[in-house]
């Protein structure tokens, strides 16, 4: 089948889908978009976490099909051109990548959760993050890093930026 | 240097970056924007575009000789290419980590549940997976030994002809007929842990113009894959060449091979690029995991503690094939009584087959399962003597100059009691009646207690491991450091075959070059086999051996350099330095341009290092100086433990270790932090369920790891005792984390709770059992 849809701001259309694909599938092997990551296809590690018509969710539980006429962010469409989104930022300064496997998840859902929260307490950050998996980190910097991203984003908004 | 025929999107590259960032200071991470912004390629992100797919038939049975397999139904699936089976396979169909026992494609007879047994290649994954499930074998089930114990009894079923042993580590030390006033005892289990990396097993082949294959994988070691490729297809190395591609976290998961051999045989059967990717379910089946341990100790003491004697029994569970098991016996033995001085030792270590799934490395590597049966048994004695359970430790802990079980003495810093102390010495968290919150009770947002029936406990644990490879064996790592001028500044490129898992090697390497050539700008060349071996990613090694070999390739880099200055300027070279840009005299005066020296040429040194040699053991009493360096840490756990449901809330884990040097110390903040996670995991909720021989939860549905929710806060101290025989005085970091902070756990719902639980992970039924 053919598929078209808006992938971080552009139109794209793909043919020859199979019914039985994810959007997971279509997002990394049809469209170039790998940044998305496969770490579980069961929905339960949150690597490959998307934004369908601006709700996260997990693009390995989504068959492509839905995904027609939507509009879908990744973790590709986060940044500004060359300038990361501070959530971006604050992960690369606080180590909260090792592998990085679970980055992108964490990046879409961190974002996701600070443009509904301005400045949210451990324990909602610990909630809002906890369909991620992360093996390599402990998620003590995760948690930093999203406490930064949160302070400079209140800053930013406080200053009218 | 010989190029593949074609080059896959997301090949690995350069990494570069421009930093001030030397040793002892925390630099960014080169690839940190790659990986926050989707653009870091893993290996199964591989991409070409005539590439075909992949897929592994698996055995479904834990022992049975095969009597048949029929592919034709598969082969003659429309997409499928290739449907190939044992007999496909043109060099020796042996591989293994240290014994050639594993077949790439099971012949004749199946010994696990998830042997492969056949592949097939197709145009999209899921003909491929459909074709899979059309080959037809017909199986004679056999009898399956599916418990360590058991399998040592002469009786039992054969997993191979040569029998069910695959070692037997002995240490005799001391008194063989030892006693003491006081003797405790106890038997201890551990399931089976998985190192659930989230990037899948998965590469990609590239047939090539001569014959060979460029393989792009995510591994350990290249070059002991290269190794077992090679002879499985029956290829020279100069025709099997290997990249990292990118690394979604190992822990010891990706020591063996999963998918190299078959995609290669795929690829140079199909010619064509064959890329294969497991999902969660099949990456349960595709690597070896952490051995189940049965372990029976005793240790005798005197009234005030004092350890006189120890007795060990383990046995670790191998499954089917040996993989790494025999090195995992030598550390729980060696290592086995945890960092006390023990006059009086017998210690009897078996690794043995059973058809039950392979296992081998992981994170910790046989001294995670000893030590929460010795921190089990040391917190027993305290309580029958009625002493403190940190002042026992205290008390026997090993300081430097100690001799350990094996004899060998410590001859770098063991801090055991300081440790130890300055666990002790954190602020403890608020007590649990302060907490009103739900969100930081046991069952959570469940809403399952409100207070009532939750009791807090405290627990320790000290550990120490071995880093680096052991038992005489020759470890080295090889480092080719350049450093020329580009575009006006000097640069300085580093290419080594080491694997950088998630863990910051790179990162690591570029802080040496700095500190050794004064450059800023250090590149990072794809890792690969075009250059000699960096050695396994393991053992807390890499630092360690990789680094000393960084740094000794630029040692020798500086001194053509500064060799060749002088000569120019006509003064000695031991009078000269070298300082980023510039080359600079003992009074301070910058005596000539570094681009004036090398003008066009490119300086470059290829260096094998190795650290000082370790020793094979007596095999009758496993004497002598078996590791190279040891690393302590030690932790403190605090839960709130529901006695009436058996949930547990872990609120504080707390902990203090020696790294020697910490060469990167954020870098060293996130091994602790994770190595920690990694082993409250195993107290708590991570075990491969297996009946029969057969997994029963092979799923992240199933198999459960911390999430942010389950870890609690850290509060981490840094000791810095540098080991004068390592670079920079150094200390492997990323294992003892992992070791010393579950028997912390365990011991912490232990004393809440009030109940033995001498096996882990601890599960509510057992802290509710009456």
């Amino acid at each position: 089948m053919r598929i078209t849809t808006t992938v971080n701001g552009e139109p794209r259309e793909i043919d020859d889908v199979w019914e039985g694909e994810s959007l997971l599938y279509a997002l990394r092997e049809r469209m170039g978009l790998p940044g998305s990551k496969n770490a579980c296809d069961q929905g339960e590690c949150g690597s490959c976490t998307v934004y369908l018509d601006a709700v996260p969710v997990c693009a390995c539980l989504v068959a492509a099909g839905q995904a027609q006429g939507r509009d879908i962010i990744t973790v590709e469409g986060l940044a500004e051109r060359d300038t990361l989104h501070p959530v971006q930022q604050a992960f690369v300064e606080a180590g909260a990548v090792q592998c990085g496997f679970c980055t992108p998840g964490l990046i879409v859902a961190a974002h996701d959760l600070l443009a509904r929260s301005l400045q949210p307490s451990d324990q909602v950050i610990r909630e809002a993050l906890a369909g991620n998996l992360c093996r390599c980190t402990g998620y003590e910097k995760i948690l930093d890093a999203v406490r930064l991203a949160a302070d400079r984003l209140a800053d930013a908004s406080a200053s009218g930026r | 240097m010989t190029t593949p025929t074609k080059v896959p999107t997301g090949a690995p590259t350069e990494t570069a970056s421009t930093a001030e960032g030397r040793i002892g200071d925390s630099p960014l991470r080169p690839d940190g924007v790659l990986k926050v912004t989707g653009e870091f390629a893993y290996s199964s992100d591989l991409w070409m575009d005539d590439m075909i797919w992949g897929a592994t038939l698996r055995s479904p049975h834990p022992h049975a000789r095969i009597v048949s397999v029929d592919i034709g139904a598969a082969l003659a699936t429309p997409g499928v290419c290739a449907v190939l089976t044992a007999d496909d396979i043109p060099g020796r169909n042996a591989v293994g980590l240290e014994h050639d026992d594993q077949p790439v494609l099971a012949e004749r007879v199946v010994r696990y549940q998830g042997e492969p047994v056949a592949l097939v290649a197709a145009d999209h994954p899921e003909i491929a997976r459909q074709a899979v499930k059309k080959i037809v074998v017909d199986y004679q089930v056999l009898p399956a030994v599916t418990d360590g114990r058991q399998a040592l009894d002469p009786s039992a079923p054969k997993v191979h002809e040569h029998g069910n042993l695959v070692r037997h580590f002995k240490i005799r030390k001391g008194d063989p007929a030892p006693s003491a006033p006081v003797v405790v005892s106890l038997d201890f289990e551990v399931g089976m842990q998985d190192q659930a990396f989230l990037g899948p097993e998965s590469g990609l082949a590239v047939p090539a113009e001569d014959g060979g294959v460029d393989l792009y994988v995510a591994t350990q070691w290249l070059h002991v894959d290269q190794r077992q490729v090679c002879q499985a297809l029956g290829l020279p190395p100069e025709r099997v060449r290997l990249s990292l591609a990118g690394v979604g976290g190992a822990f010891g998961g990706r020591e063996d091979l999963s998918m190299h051999v078959h995609a290669c045989l795929l690829a140079l059967h199909t010619g064509k690029p064959v890329k294969m990717v497991y999902n969660r379910e099949e990456s349960f089946f595709g690597h070896v995991h952490r051995h189940p341990a049965d372990l029976r100790y005793e240790f005798g003491a005197e009234a005030d503690g004092t350890l006189v004697y120890g007795k060990v029994e383990i046995i670790f569970d191998g499954g089917a094939y040996a993989s790494s098991t025999g090195a995992v016996v030598a550390n729980g033995a060696t290592m086995g009584l945890g960092p006390y001085r023990i006059p009086h030792v017998r210690v009897d270590c078996y690794g043995v087959y059973t058809n039950n799934p392979p296992c081998g490395a992981m994170r910790g590597f046989g001294c995670v399962q000893a030590a929460f049966a010795h921190e089990a048994l040391m917190d027993e004695l305290a309580d029958r003597l009625g002493l403190d359970r940190v002042t026992i430790r205290q008390r026997n802990g090993m300081r430097e100059g100690d001799e350990n079980i094996t004899g060998q003495r410590i001859d770098s810093a063991a801090p055991v009691a300081e440790l130890l102390q300055i666990v002790r010495d954190m602020e403890l968290p608020p007590s649990a009646s302060e907490q009103r919150d739900l969100r930081d009770l046991p069952g959570g947002v469940a809403n399952s207690t409100h207070g009532e029936g939750v009791v807090r406990g405290v627990g320790y644990a000290v550990t120490y491991k071995n880093v680096g490879f052991s038992e005489g064996f020759d470890d080295f790592s090889t480092a080719r450091v350049r450093l020329e001028i580009t575009g006006g500044e000097p640069v300085a490129t580093v290419h080594t075959a080491a694997a950088e898992v998630g863990q910051g090697l790179i990162t690591v390497e570029q802080q040496i070059c700095r500190t050794e050539l004064g450059v800023e700008r250090v590149v990072v060349h794809p890792k690969d086999t075009q250059v000699g071996s960096g050695g396994s990613t393991s053992a807390s090694r890499q630092t360690y051996v990789t680094g000393g070999a960084v740094k000794a390739a630029c040692e020798a880099v500086r001194q053509r350099v500064l060799d060749r200055a002088a000569a120019t300027i006509g003064v000695a070279a031991n009078t000269l330095r070298l300082d980023g840009a510039k080359i600079v005299a003992e009074s301070g005066d910058v005596v000539a341009a570094l681009a004036d020296v090398l003008g066009g040429d490119a300086v470059e040194e290829t260096v094998e290092w190795r650290h000082r040699p370790t020793q094979r053991v007596d095999p009758e009493t496993g004497q002598g100086d078996a590791h190279v360096q040891y690393a302590f840490s030690a932790h403190r756990a605090v839960v709130d433990v529901d006695v009436e449901l058996g949930l547990v809330k872990v609120v504080a884990l707390d902990t203090a270790q020696d790294v020697g040097k910490a060469i990167n110390p954020d870098a060293v903040m996130g091994q602790i932090q994770g190595g920690s996670a990694q082993g409250m995991g195993l107290a708590l909720m991570e075990e491969i369920l297996v009946r029969d021989g057969k997994i029963l939860n092979p799923s992240f549905t199933d198999y459960l790891i911390p999430t942010i929710l389950d870890m609690p806060p850290m509060k981490i101290e840094i000791l810095e005792y540098a080991d004068p025989h390592a670079p920079y005085g150094l200390r492997g970091v990323g294992e003892p984390p992992t070791i010393s902070s579950g028997p912390a756990v365990a011991a912490a719902i232990r004393q809440a709770s009030g109940k033995a639980l001498r096996r882990v992970p601890i599960r509510p039924e057992h802290i509710t059992a009456s």
